[in-house]
């Protein structure tokens, strides 16, 4: 319902979109606005593209950046920067993507564009070696940090079951919208990490989350008002194993994929089946559809399936 | 050379060197280029001696380069490398400023008992193997210790402070960092220093150089016989105005008898530009005036020359001596004792506990420019002696997996060069799984917080029941950087938690093993 009010109200922006729509250049992505034909997907999957392509062609086919930034609103993009390893080690998002993305948001007239995430590993480092910071600050974000407690407010969690309450970042909270950029990672505890675990980077507290029931407080956190609205899914290089971290780039299969999708729920069952998991092992994939936070049945499901 | 042009060379050059020493201490955020400036703290004498003698490194010559100086020109080390000196001339100028009728500068007596059997004693626990007065003594580590205890989080507070204002402008260029402190205990040593070394340089100048610093004491038998030094012009210039007595900070000059003790003269060359008859002179002392007679001071010591050349010989020696003296202690770990912390973890280069509690002197450098706060004061872990030396505190952080950063810059040898391939490798302690009190078997809900910081994974996720996974160790790859203690959620015992080795192993390089390849669709 959400993005179709949103994508109704910029429809009328743009009719040379649908033109656009069919090629995959980036001016023409960029200029692209919403096409009725992207209304049914609940999922826009690409492969075989650079991350930056790739994000090019499914954002178009989401119905362009314009259906989710209006002009001068603030503007957060949150990856995974979770690690203090490069890129080619794929443990955090990839810094060309986030670019990538970063660009849209400001050809879209966002008036800011923030990134942060709240690291594992030492902030100022991670962000360095990610090229996330990078990469970013030249597609006009500005790169924040997230490694102090004064940065976060503590706000509710209307239902949460093992949470019921949480401090989030303040960019969160005071920012127009925000879009989730995961990286798809398998992890030793919970199976995998995506578009739902990705905000155990934006509170402060993850100890807690640990402590009470991992899956759960993922879900849990899913219930708060303040939700993304885009995710779109890193899965160039997909850690399968050894993750979150990773030891090697042996832990990487070579996938030069990118999902999209304004449905988390959707995004992470089908971020499951790409690391060789049902949806229904991943707990917090099921307690979230449970919870009636998006859909984990990838059979009934619109994927609109895009190879380059 | 004029004479005021030496006092201002010293002024401007000692300023220089106190910047970079407070830069190398509070740089939190690693902008200042210290790279350039490890010349600086391989002249720290007490560091440098004992990276040469105790930790056995030949190429450790900084105290030596010292020596030479002294005997050069006089205690200008004192004047222009010694950072707590620099710092004491500082102090004494506000003292000068604020309260100037206080000031105790003019001739006085030297404690001569008292700064030779502070000497005698450092000497004689430093040959019985001891570094522990040093620890509380060494003028450098007194100085860090200032900076990484007190002057750092002051400065954190200001960029704090800022960071607060310039975050509603939505400007992040200054960044908040979370101010650390340390357990209160160690902070009594360095605040009885703060207040000892504070109110006599306030007050007195270099009494503190000259009364109970050890180096101070040492140089100051060498400066009597250095080659240059400040010298009474013994014709007619000096009028005995006694202007060179008031400017001295050292207290050392005996106008009234055109004397001066050189054992506590630091080449500040104060004198020479209060000075204003040219009586007084920094000059060798061998080019005297026609009918001078020969100055007391000049005197040869003949005991004094063979204490000096005994003790270089001696220290020249004494790495090849002490190296067939290590004593290889290992204990095993007894089966059940699961919860207890054997050993404390020290930081990896520092090859063994002994090693690491022998060589250092606590300086906190390495505490300083940690970027991770891993490393931290401890309180009695290596015993009530080892206060203040470091360890690695798995509740305040973790050793990042990509960062060698205190084995480059530890002065004394206590933390040893060691390149960051081999880091990765060096296993400092093992982490050590406490199952019951883990939440996915005490809890049965998952977790793997452990596991998903490990760089190694030495740490990994097996199959549980229920579709739970639980935390498996592998000795063998773990290298102890701690980062599944410092992430494990069980309180108040971890779960998981990193007991030091007593000497540093190394490990095995984390196993790797190919994927299968991807398939052109998806699975979906």
């Amino acid at each position: 319902m959400k993005r179709r009010g949103f994508i109704k109200s910029s429809v009328g922006a743009g009719v040379a979109a649908v033109a656009a729509a069919s090629l995959g250049s980036f001016e023409k992505a960029l200029g692209s606005t919403p096409s009725s034909k992207s209304l049914d997907y609940d999922i826009v999957a690409v492969k075989g593209g650079e991350p930056a392509a790739m994000f090019d062609l499914g954002i178009q086919a989401m119905g362009g950046m314009g259906a989710f930034v209006s002009k001068g609103q603030r503007v957060v993009v949150k990856p995974n920067i979770g690690w203090d390893v490069v890129p080619e080690k794929a443990a955090n998002t990839n810094p060309e993507l986030v670019k990538r993305i970063v660009e849209h948001c400001i050809k879209a007239g966002a008036g800011e564009v923030f990134v942060f995430d709240h690291t594992c590993d030492n902030w100022v480092k991670c962000y360095k070696s990610s090229g996330i910071e990078q990469a970013a600050k030249e597609a006009g974000a500005k790169v924040v940090p997230a490694d102090s407690e004064s940065y976060y407010k503590q706000v509710t969690i209307p239902n949460g079951k093992r949470m019921t309450s949480a401090k989030v970042h303040e960019l969160i909270l005071n920012c127009d919208v925000f879009i989730n950029v995961p990286v798809l990672k398998n992890h030793g505890g919970a199976l995998m990490t995506g578009a739902l675990k990705n905000m155990m980077g934006v509170v402060w507290d993850r100890g807690y989350w640990h402590k009470n029931d991992l899956n759960q407080c993922i879900a849990d956190y899913a219930l708060y008002p303040k939700k993304p609205v885009l995710h779109v899914m890193d899965a160039y290089r997909v850690m399968t194993k050894n993750g979150p971290r990773g030891v090697s780039v042996d832990d990487l299969v070579f996938m030069q994929s990118l999902l999209l999708s304004t449905d988390w729920v959707a995004i992470d069952a089908a971020g499951a089946k790409m690391l060789n998991l049902e949806p229904s092992q991943v707990k917090y994939i099921t307690l979230a559809a449970e919870m009636g936070l998006g859909k984990n049945d990838l059979s009934k499901l619109n994927i609109n399936r895009i190879k380059i | 050379m004029k004479t005021s042009a030496l006092k201002h060379i010293r002024i401007i050059f000692s300023a220089l060197v106190l910047l970079v020493f407070v830069l190398m201490f509070v740089d939190f955020r690693d902008l200042f280029p210290e790279e350039h400036f490890r010349w600086l703290l391989k002249l720290q004498f007490v560091p440098s001696f004992i990276k040469y003698v105790i930790a056995g490194v030949a190429a450790s010559t900084g105290f030596i380069v010292v020596l030479a100086l002294t005997l050069l020109s006089g205690r200008t080390y004192c004047s222009f490398l010694c950072p707590l000196g620099i710092l004491q001339d500082v102090n004494s100028r506000i003292g000068g400023k604020v309260k100037r009728r206080y000031r105790k500068y003019g001739y006085k007596k030297p404690y001569t008992i008292t700064r030779y059997l502070i000497l005698a004693i450092v000497i004689v626990v430093v040959f019985l193997g001891g570094t522990y007065l040093l620890n509380i003594l060494d003028p450098y580590t007194i100085f860090g210790r200032f900076m990484t205890y007190f002057l750092k989080p002051v400065v954190l507070l200001l960029n704090n402070f800022t960071a607060n204002i310039l975050s509603r402008f939505d400007i992040y260029t200054v960044y908040k960092v979370d101010i650390k402190l340390f357990e209160w205990a160690v902070y009594a040593v360095p605040a009885v220093f703060v207040l000892l070394v504070g109110t006599l340089s306030f007050r007195y100048g270099r009494l503190y150089c000259n009364s109970i610093c050890p180096v101070g004491t040492l140089l100051g038998l060498l400066s009597k016989i250095s080659v240059l030094r400040i010298r009474f012009e013994k014709d007619t210039k000096c009028t005995r105005c006694g202007r060179c007595a008031v400017a001295c900070k050292s207290s050392c000059i005996d106008f009234l008898n055109r004397k001066i003790d050189l054992s506590r003269c630091v080449s500040c060359f104060n004198c020479l530009d209060a000075c204003s008859s040219g009586g007084i002179t920094y000059s060798p002392f061998f080019i005297r005036p026609k009918e001078e007679k020969i100055p007391e001071e000049t005197v040869v010591d003949e005991s004094r020359r063979r204490f000096i050349v005994g003790t270089t010989l001696l220290v020249a020696g004494l790495p090849a001596i002490l190296k067939g003296q290590d004593v290889v202690k290992k204990q095993v770990r007894e089966s059940g004792v699961k919860e207890d912390r054997l050993y404390p973890v020290c930081p990896p280069g520092s090859v063994s506990i002994d090693n690491f509690t022998q060589r250092c002197t606590a300086c906190s450098l390495c505490i300083s420019v940690c970027p991770t706060s891993v490393i931290q004061p401890s309180l009695n872990q290596y015993g009530i002696s080892g206060i203040m030396q470091p360890r690695m505190d798995y509740e305040t952080g973790f050793c990042n997996y990509e960062c060698n950063k205190c084995s480059e810059i530890c002065p004394t040898g206590a933390i040893m060069p060691l390149a960051l391939e081999a880091k990765k490798i060096t296993q400092i302690g093992k982490a050590v799984y406490i199952r019951e009190n883990c939440y996915v078997y005490t809890e049965r809900t998952a977790c793997g917080a452990c596991s998903e910081h490990c760089p190694t994974k030495a740490v990994s996720m097996v199959p549980f029941e229920d579709g739970l996974y639980i935390p498996e160790t592998h000795d063998n790859i773990c290298i102890g950087c701690g980062a599944c203690e410092y992430a494990c959620p069980a309180s108040p015992y971890k779960a998981i938690f990193v007991d030091g080795n007593q000497i540093h192993e190394v490990a095995d390089k984390p196993e790797i093993s190919a994927q299968k390849k991807n398939s052109d669709d998806f699975p979906f």
